[in-house]
């Protein structure tokens, strides 16, 4: 039976379930030390002198770096801009520990290394900075206006880049269009909150002059590279494995400041060192994705053809661009969506605030996009009095004019061309898993009993699978066992089930056999890493590539062996052999000690050594997912709390590996976005003083606000790759917020009350209902 | 200097005598004074319910409790759950039901619902997603452990 498409159970879980996992906080290394930052409390500060005399006095404390250490070890302190855009004005990047100026709350200033954390965090106490507090640039709906205070005390406005997506003649569609609405949009996203905070740790062999660094990256390679380029150093010495990962979502992905003054930390003590962020600091010195202002006009005729699309986005960036203008570029990207849309304008404005660098996560600018795209549709079905389920399948780009380009041009500069899918397809399973068409009743008898239910629906199309790419490293042992490195790393997503699914089939081994090892520099030369929905399309496309190799050279080797034609050979149960001969077999482990070859002989017959192979899969363009999702709400009109009842998702990633899996990430993505439309908030004060610092402050959705999520799937695979596989990780937040804030103002529909924000929090949707009582 | 204090305890089953400094929690006593990493810290402040243990058989959090507040107690850990290595029916349920993704939350998730079931063996699902609401998980969206707990219940039942 194949392996590809069944819901095998995940080979990751036994460990976990008992306990043995190991995740960076997990791993004590002999003569560990571990470190605590001294961070800063002012938003933005002069560093006038900062005195750690005391706290070095202290029993236990080993070490305490400043920016002007780190300068002795760096040829720069400064963080390369790891992904530059033209389009950039003001390209600043954070210092590994503070410069002179501090920029956010949060930011790194000192790293104290003691014997545990304890002490550590005492000697934080003791150490003494002078700061000058400077005039703060705080919410950035201010901070965008001229003569505001500046997040930076060298530059003269906050702008940091500008830019417009467009295609089609707007101005004359708006010019005559007879339907036009507007409408403004005020979104915030709260932070990744993987359940581990960041963690890293380093040790430094001073024989070797090597340096390993165990880091919960996304991305191990880019911190390899990044390391290896500062330090002036070849990338041969230092290694970065990523252990066990607690969740990434995004947050993970980013080269952090605090990477580098724990590495040096390790090479000047020669002892290995480790930090783990607290909660507190991964509320404040972890990215965000935060705040939007977006204003939207839409476009119909009198049919209810959408016409064209319009607006502006307003975007903070906080202090820094280390990841440059991805998110919002991905948002301005997104919002055409699923529609046949024949004139497009968003007005880009990305502005810095003293407030944490915003970078991708889950999801990517993409839900804002949705949320925008997805409300302007509800609006427009309530003015036309349309049903806003068949108003989006009308606009939907039909299946037949696959591949579909959009008319933007992607970051790579090549145009967006939408690959595959069926949307109204799509559309109609999840309308159908939802009973849709019985709604309007159920609403009403709800209504009658005094409760408010309502119904949401929101659509998207997902770029997915983006390059440049990703690599796979297979090998057969002579045990029979094979191993594959990849150079990503997994965070919960079940890469080492799916991927040894992948190679299962090719080889004709069990999955039990198949050893599947990411992140870890020294396994896989090159790799980018795992976000943006990429890891299967890169990664799962190289581990397929490479198996299909090793499988021809098992083939060749045992014709050889067998004296038997390479055509007449197949593969199962750990053997080849030639079909319907089932008496001429070899194990994997014996052909490849057969071609690991005999010392001083030469291999024969053009037979390569080792049954191993290396492959990158470098995808040409983005692999498109897509979906529908539904939810249903009930409001409490009492108390603001809107409840999520029913949840429906129609999802298209192409071909699934493991549907057991991919539900699995539909549904985390779902929770995350449920938690982005009713609660998540990284609330600061006008000084940008963050209030939301623990989780009594900040609410996750928990097992209480989740409803029952029900999945259908179509599965029309991506020309893209050869495995058909488009990505899954983010499509369950896309829509999430759109569909459930959509569902709210639904079942508030009596009230008459419109929402144009996210979150929407009950003290907040109260005041949204007491205000259309009143009128 | 720090005052040390002798502590007595079961840990998993097995007898600990260890001296620690007041301040030292009973997670990090767990995790790095005797190496039973599997009690996880996702926030120290007593919400995300990570650090979930069993002291004489009630849960507790790891992050809030001082190692010395142990003394003489019963701890069970997610380290004493399975036996011989082999996963109990919980366990299992977690791997049938994909109740995990990163497994962060797992040892907290099953620390409560081993609790739950004891106490009420025959749970509702509401009842399940009350007894997990003081535990977070980021990656699943919660519904293959509410699942996995039901599905336990019911064959604990035969
Ligand atoms: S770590 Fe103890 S409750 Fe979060
Ligand atoms: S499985 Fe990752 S937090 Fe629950």
């Amino acid at each position: 039976m194949s392996s590809f498409g069944s819901s095998a159970k995940r080979v990751e879980d036994p460990v976990l379930l008992r306990g043995e996992g190991k995740f960076t906080d997990d791993i004590h290394l002999p003569g560990l030390l571990t470190a605590a930052m001294l961070r800063s409390p002012y938003a933005h500060a002069r560093i006038k002198s900062i005195d750690t005399s005391t706290a070095l006095e202290l029993d236990g404390v080993h070490l305490i770096l400043k920016n002007a250490d780190l300068a002795l070890e760096y040829t720069t302190t400064e963080l390369p801009l790891m992904v530059p855009n033209p389009l950039i004005t003001k390209p600043v990047t954070p210092h590994m520990l503070a410069k002179d100026y501090v920029r956010y709350v949060g930011e790194p200033i000192a790293l104290i290394v003691a014997e545990d954390r304890y002490i550590a965090e005492d000697a934080l106490e003791r150490v003494i900075v002078d700061y000058e507090p400077l005039p703060v640039a705080g919410d950035f709906r201010e901070a965008v206006k001229r003569n505001a205070a500046t997040a930076h005390h060298e530059i003269e406005d906050n702008v940091c880049a500008e830019f417009v997506q467009a295609f089609g003649n707007v101005d004359e569609v708006f010019a005559n269009a007879p339907h036009i609405y507007k409408n403004t949009f005020f979104q915030h996203r709260g932070a990744a909150h993987p359940l581990e905070t960041r963690a890293m740790m380093a040790t430094y062999d001073e024989l070797s002059d090597h340096l390993t660094f165990y880091a919960a990256s996304q991305s191990p390679h880019r911190v390899r590279e990044i390391y290896a380029k500062l330090r002036g150093i070849d990338d041969n010495q230092v290694r970065v494995v990523v252990p066990d990962i607690g969740g990434g979502f995004g947050a993970k992905g980013q080269t952090y400041p605090e990477y580098f003054s724990v590495a040096a930390a390790a090479r000047l003590l020669r002892r290995p060192v480790k930090y783990m962020e607290d909660r507190r600091e991964n509320f404040t010195a972890t990215h965000h994705e935060r705040d939007q202002l977006w204003t939207a006009e839409i476009a119909f005729n009198d049919d209810g053809k959408l016409l064209g699309f319009r607006g502006t986005l307003l975007h903070d960036s906080g202090a820094y661009v280390p990841w440059g203008i991805i998110t919002p570029y991905i948002a301005a990207s997104t919002v055409p969506g699923p529609y046949l849309l024949p004139a497009y304008e968003m007005k880009v404005t990305c502005v810095l605030t003293n407030k944490v660098a915003v970078t991708p996560v889950r999801g990517a600018g993409r839900p804002q996009a949705a949320f925008t795209m997805e409300r302007m549709m509800d609006t427009a079905a309530l003015e036309l009095g349309r049903d806003p389920a068949s108003l989006r399948r009308q606009n939907y780009i039909p299946a037949d004019q696959m591949p579909y380009k959009m008319g933007l041009i992607f970051r790579d500069g090549s145009p967006i061309t939408y690959d595959s899918g069926d949307y109204p397809a799509c559309h109609d399973k999840a309308i159908e898993l939802s009973e849709y068409d019985s709604f309007k009743e159920r609403q009403k008898a709800a209504r009658s009993e005094g409760r408010f239910i309502g119904i949401g629906i929101a659509s998207y199309v997902e770029g997915t699978g983006l390059g440049p790419f990703e690599g796979a490293n297979i090998r057969v042992a002579p045990s029979g066992k094979v191993t594959i490195h990849y150079g990503a790393s997994a965070q919960g997503q079940g890469h080492q089930t799916v991927f040894a699914q992948i190679a299962s089939d090719q080889l004709g081994v069990d999955l039990a056999d198949i050893t599947v090892i990411g992140g870890d520099t020294q396994g896989c030369p090159y790799g980018i890493g795992t976000f943006a929905s990429r890891a299967i399309v890169n990664a799962g496309n190289a581990v397929h590539q490479a198996s299909e190799a090793v499988r021809q050279k098992i083939i060749k080797a045992a014709s050889y062996m067998m004296e038997a034609a390479e055509e007449d050979m197949d593969l199962a149960e750990g053997s080849v052999f030639v079909k319907g001969v089932p008496k001429m077999s070899r194990t994997l482990g014996e052909v490849a000690e057969f071609v690991n070859g005999k010392p001083g002989f030469t291999l024969p017959g053009g037979i390569e050594p080792g049954l191993q192979e290396l492959s990158y899969f470098t995808p040409k363009q983005a692999a498109y997912a897509n979906g529908t999702h539904l939810a249903e709400v009930e409001v409490d009109v009492e108390t603001g709390y809107a409840k999520v009842l029913r949840y429906w998702s129609g999802h298209d990633c192409g071909k699934m590996i493991n549907p057991m899996t991919v539900e699995g990430q539909v549904l985390g993505g779902v929770a995350h976005g449920l938690g982005n439309a009713l609660f998540e908030w990284m609330r600061y004060d006008e000084n940008a003083q963050p209030v939301t610092v623990n989780y009594g402050e900040y609410l996750l959705p928990l097992a209480s606000d989740m409803p029952h999520v029900q999945q259908v799937h179509q599965e029309i695979p991506t020309p893209q790759n050869p495995l058909g596989v488009k990505g899954a990780g983010e499509g369950g937040t896309i829509p999430a917020i759109a569909a459930i804030i959509g569902a709210i103002e639904n079942a508030l529909k009596p009230f008459g009350v419109r929402i144009s924000e996210a979150p929407i929090t009950p003290p907040r949707l109260l005041e949204l209902i007491e205000c259309a009582r009143k009128n | 200097m720090t005052t040390m204090h002798e502590i007595t305890l079961k840990v998993n089953g097995a007898d600990y005598a260890c001296e620690v400094e007041g301040r030292l929690t009973l997670a990090d006593f767990l995790r790095h004074q005797i190496n039973l990493t599997g009690t996880h810290l996702g926030c120290e402040h007593g919400v995300c319910g990570a650090c979930t243990v069993l002291v004489n058989g009630k849960t507790a959090r790891g992050c809030l409790m001082l190692a010395v507040q142990a003394d003489e107690a019963e701890i069970t850990t997610v380290e004493g759950l399975a036996v011989n290595g082999e996963l109990n029916d919980l366990q299992q349920a977690f791997m049938e039901h994909h109740a995990l993704q990163c497994g962060f939350c797992t040892p907290g998730m099953l620390m409560t619902l081993t609790e739950l079931l004891e106490e009420n063996p025959h749970p509702k699902e509401q009842d399940v997603r009350e007894a997990i609401s003081g535990n977070i998980c980021r990656c699943t969206g919660y519904q293959g452990i509410v699942a996995a707990a039901l599905a336990v219940a019911e064959q604990r039942d035969c």
